[in-house]
């Protein structure tokens, strides 16, 4: 709590600089306005005209609340212009690709850490693959999947998979493989079989490093979906939103979907912490 | 009824069959290695591995005769690579070195310059923090069509997605960079009478080092894709990301295959040579020191 004060001064301070900004940067629209007309631009009526205008180069914050307002609460649920509807839209999807490039990475650390062959002949390559621009395919695999006949959450779901397996491989393994050699040798003269050693000592150490690639990887996947929903031709979804506003040049559309989905990998992002804390509370592991 | 026949179908067909064993033998053969006493025979599991991948790709499509619509063979794709090396080339430049780099560099400088002046103050470190960690998990590609509208279709509104997007990583780290001197060292210093910044550039600087290219490693893949997403939002008809659209409307897959291996060469590079970097920056820190 004692981060309220200056969280609050930053924020605020990141608002107020929003407002000079958006008065500074719509300012040549209402200039040429005023000059078509004729009349002359006071301080008033240039800090009046610059906070409502219908498409401005950079909305004021109060424009964009009143947009993600109208977008949340303003439409029906099932309405083309809710941002309910097309959060929905991009959260299953996200959902979905997220289960499913966790679970199978988590899989895969399993047969890496229990397994030498694979471990040097897929790990180099995990590693390698976090350096490589993923994301430029997503556009591709939409397509591809649409000419196969495969639409609608699936391919989403795959690139957000896709996104999401590489950081919970490469984070999973480094957990699985934090047990030091003490630890390990104890569980042996303990008469561990393997499974046990697994369930009791290494699966219980690497929820830690789990959690924190989860994080990384729910955000990940929630990118990979935003990008995936482009080049469908905008049909619906947050990523949708973003294209159709830079199409028709509707800024405060654009602002809203942002924000609309900079609060979904929050509360994302919030809700593995959430479990993580918990998790680790009951193992007795909270640092 | 019917599934009964498409079973025995599958397992009646020839071409599954030598699938599987080149994938067997591949796997056998690095099993083996992967127990091998010299290291060199070691460093040959991956290749192979990748190799064999390749090579059952190459297979697959032709056994299978895969439409090069849906996906292409890796030798069709390797023929488009060296036959529009022009083409490639104008596009990497544009994207790589005009819209990611220049970006790059300009938001890693921001974040470093940034981070030294907000340490100097604990009232402004408490309050940047938490919303540098959480601006960090955003989807920041969101604020591309922003980009694009405030800074036109050419490279500077790709270069300045780059910049917002390797802002935050690098400042976060370069922060607890920072912090990472130990009182002994900072009052060492002090005996010395050293002035803040002769400090700051004799100790908290290199001891900030690790720390800050953690973060710049981070930000290369990102410059990558912030580049190339950005150019999805609208771009001159050059670049990666342009192409990648243009051909994915003629369903042109082997041009798109060639972007994406250049991407990865690319992306690769850029993090190798970073990484190179650091190695002999931060020769004496113990995560650098050869293992025996």
């Amino acid at each position: 709590m004692r981060n309220l004060l200056p969280v609050l001064t930053v924020v605020l301070a990141i608002v107020g600089l929003w407002y000079l900004a958006a008065v500074w940067m719509n300012a040549t629209w209402v200039y040429d306005q005023a000059a078509r007309e004729g009349r002359e631009v006071f301080l008033v009526d240039l800090l009046g005209e610059t906070m409502m205008q219908e498409r401005p180069v950079l909305p004021a914050p109060h424009q964009v609340a009143k947009g993600l307002y109208d977008g949340l609460f303003g439409q029906a649920i099932t309405s083309k212009r809710s941002l309910i509807y097309h959060g929905w839209v991009t959260l299953s999807a996200t959902l979905l690709g997220f289960v499913i490039g966790s679970a199978a990475g988590i899989l895969l650390a399993v047969g890496i850490v229990y397994n030498r062959a694979m471990d040097q002949s897929v790990m180099p390559w995990a590693i390698a693959s976090q350096t490589i621009p993923i994301l430029a395919i997503a556009p591709m695999i939409i397509v591809v999947l649409n000419s196969m006949g495969v639409t609608g959450i699936v391919p989403k779901a795959i690139i957000s998979a896709y996104l999401s397996f590489f950081p919970v491989v490469v984070g999973m393994v480094k957990g699985l493989r934090s047990p030091d050699a003490m630890q390990l040798d104890l569980m042996r003269t303990y008469n561990a079989s393997g499974g046990q050693s697994f369930a009791k000592l290494r699966l219980p150490s690497s929820m830690p490093y789990l959690f924190a690639s989860l994080k990384v990887g729910v955000a990940a996947s929630l990118v990979g979906t935003i990008v995936g929903e482009l080049p469908t031709g905008a049909v619906a979804g947050l990523g949708s939103r973003l294209l159709s506003g830079s199409y028709y040049g509707q800024t405060v559309q654009i602002w809203a979907a942002l924000f609309a989905a900079a609060a979904l990998a929050a509360g994302l992002v919030a809700l593995i912490g959430l479990a993580e804390r918990v998790v680790l509370q009951r193992m007795g592991l909270v640092r | 009824m019917s599934v009964l026949p498409d079973i025995w179908a599958v397992l009646t067909d020839p071409r599954g069959w030598i699938l599987l064993a080149m994938w067997g033998g591949a796997w056998a053969l690095n099993a083996g290695l992967a127990e091998a006493r010299s290291p060199a025979l070691r460093r040959l599991v991956p290749v192979i591995f990748g190799v064999t991948l390749l090579v059952l790709w190459q297979m697959a499509v032709r056994l299978y005769a895969i439409s090069p619509v849906i996906l292409p063979a890796p030798s069709e794709i390797w023929a488009q690579l060296t036959g529009s090396i022009p083409t490639l080339w104008a596009d990497f430049v544009q994207t790589f070195v005009k819209g990611a780099v220049s970006g790059y560099v300009i938001g890693c400088a921001a974040a470093i310059g940034t981070a030294i002046v907000i340490d100097r103050s604990p009232f402004l470190q408490r309050g940047l923090l938490p919303v540098g960690n959480f601006v960090a998990a955003l989807p920041i590609v969101g604020i591309a069509p922003i980009m694009v509208m405030w800074f036109g279709f050419d490279w500077q509104s790709k270069a300045a997605v780059v910049v917002v997007m390797v802002f935050f990583p690098v400042l976060v780290n370069m922060v607890a960079g920072l912090k990472a001197t130990e009182p002994m060292q900072r009052d060492l210093m002090a005996t010395y009478s050293a002035s803040y910044w002769q400090t700051l550039l004799k100790l908290r600087l290199p001891a900030a080092l690790p720390f800050l290219f953690n973060g710049l490693k981070i930000a290369t893949t990102l410059a990558l894709i912030g580049a190339i997403v950005a150019e999805f939002f609208g771009s001159p008809i050059v670049g990666m990301g342009f192409r990648i659209t243009a051909e994915i409307g003629r369903l042109g897959l082997p041009m798109i295959w060639a972007e994406i291996a250049v991407a990865a060469v690319a992306g690769s590079a850029f993090y190798g040579l970073v990484a190179l970097i650091e190695k002999r920056m931060t020769f004496w820190h113990p995560s650098q020191r050869r293992r025996q």
